[in-house]
């Protein structure tokens, strides 16, 4: 599937045994659900796309275009070859913000539910309230997607998934921006039913 | 600002967010008028949102054709890749030649995306602006 590795595992396979058997089809390609991958250059340019729309999303694109080729080749790069130091070198630069904002202009974020067949939740959010509060994990799904944190006589409903972690609902939205989204510059947040057992 | 005449989107394919609605098939004239039920007013969609669909400003890069009428209304259940099968069939592209669309004439969005996401995200003045290129426009 064309989602990150990770965010399928925090998706679909949570709270099962490691290591994660995955069976790969070679036949019957679901085309409605999955992208088709013509080529590696594909794959490379869709995920360019997802950094250009977070940093549109974080800094009006002006962080990613004042880059140059090279720079945008170098995170790639980064990436595909597991070069963890080449990556952040340039993935640093997207990740600043003007010391008076407090943070990103809006947090590149995307929701995803086991429940449903509907895609991610996305919209404009910004990490810093009105009255200067910092958003929180809470504050967010609160707004977008309430359902996410709804509990059923004091007991939690559902898990709320980020690299196989379940973040305090406390945790500002601006530090998770910075430290655990995903190399994209998403936040990947699955929301995902509680283990009865 | 005049309203500049705006036509309601008839696509095939894409996730039907009512319930119910009748899968439109892959033979269905892409440039039908509001006729099938996936456009047609009167929804149990439980939504918030004002308006089911919503208005999709269209224009052309470089030496990709351009289409006479440029605004359009679409649902915003349809997905980008359901808005690249209709440009191209309304362009009558033949189907190995490829379409991109970009939003702030910098980034593809993904095919997977709807376009209600990417109004919310990206629209102003009410619309969403989207340029489409038989090439690689941006990066």
């Amino acid at each position: 599937m064309h989602y990150p590795i990770g965010l399928l595992f925090d998706l679909l396979a949570s709270n099962t045994a490691l290591p994660w058997n995955i069976t790969v089809h070679f036949k019957s390609f679901p085309e409605k659900d999955l992208l088709h991958c013509p080529s590696k250059d594909t794959i490379e340019a869709h995920f360019m796309s997802c950094m250009k729309e977070a940093d549109a999303l974080k800094h009006k694109s002006q962080v990613i275009n004042e880059m140059q080729k090279k720079d945008h080749k170098q995170l790639w790069m980064g990436l595909q070859n597991d070069k963890f130091d080449q990556f952040w070198a340039i993935n640093r630069k997207l990740m600043e913000y003007p010391a008076e904002d407090n943070g990103f202009r809006y947090i590149p974020f995307r929701i995803y539910q086991a429940t449903t067949e509907r895609p991610f939740i996305q919209k404009l959010f910004r990490p810093v309230a009105a009255d200067g509060q910092l958003h929180t994990l809470g504050d967010l799904l609160k707004e977008v997607c309430p359902s996410a944190i709804t509990t059923e006589d004091g007991v939690k409903k559902n898990q709320i998934m980020i690299h196989g972690i379940e973040p305090m609902l406390e945790t500002p939205l601006q530090w998770l921006s910075e430290h655990l989204s995903y190399p994209d510059n998403f936040l990947h947040i699955s929301i995902i039913p509680q283990p009865t057992d | 600002m005049a309203e500049p005449e705006r036509q309601p989107m008839s696509l095939p394919g894409g996730p039907d967010a009512g319930e119910g609605a009748p899968e439109l098939g892959p033979d269905t004239n892409a440039l039908e008028p509001a006729l099938s039920a996936a456009v047609s007013p009167g929804t149990e969609e439980p939504t918030g949102d004002a308006k089911k669909k919503i208005d999709v400003l269209l224009k052309a890069v470089g030496d990709t054709p351009i289409m006479k009428t440029k605004k359009w209304a679409v649902e915003r259940t349809r997905t980008i890749q359901g808005l690249i099968a209709f440009i191209k069939k309304f362009l009558k592209l033949v189907a190995s030649e490829q379409l991109f669309i970009y939003v702030n004439q910098s980034f593809a969005p993904s095919p997977d995306q709807e376009v209600g996401t990417l109004y919310e995200c990206f629209g102003s003045d009410g619309k969403l602006v989207l340029h489409y290129c038989k090439s690689q426009a941006w990066g």
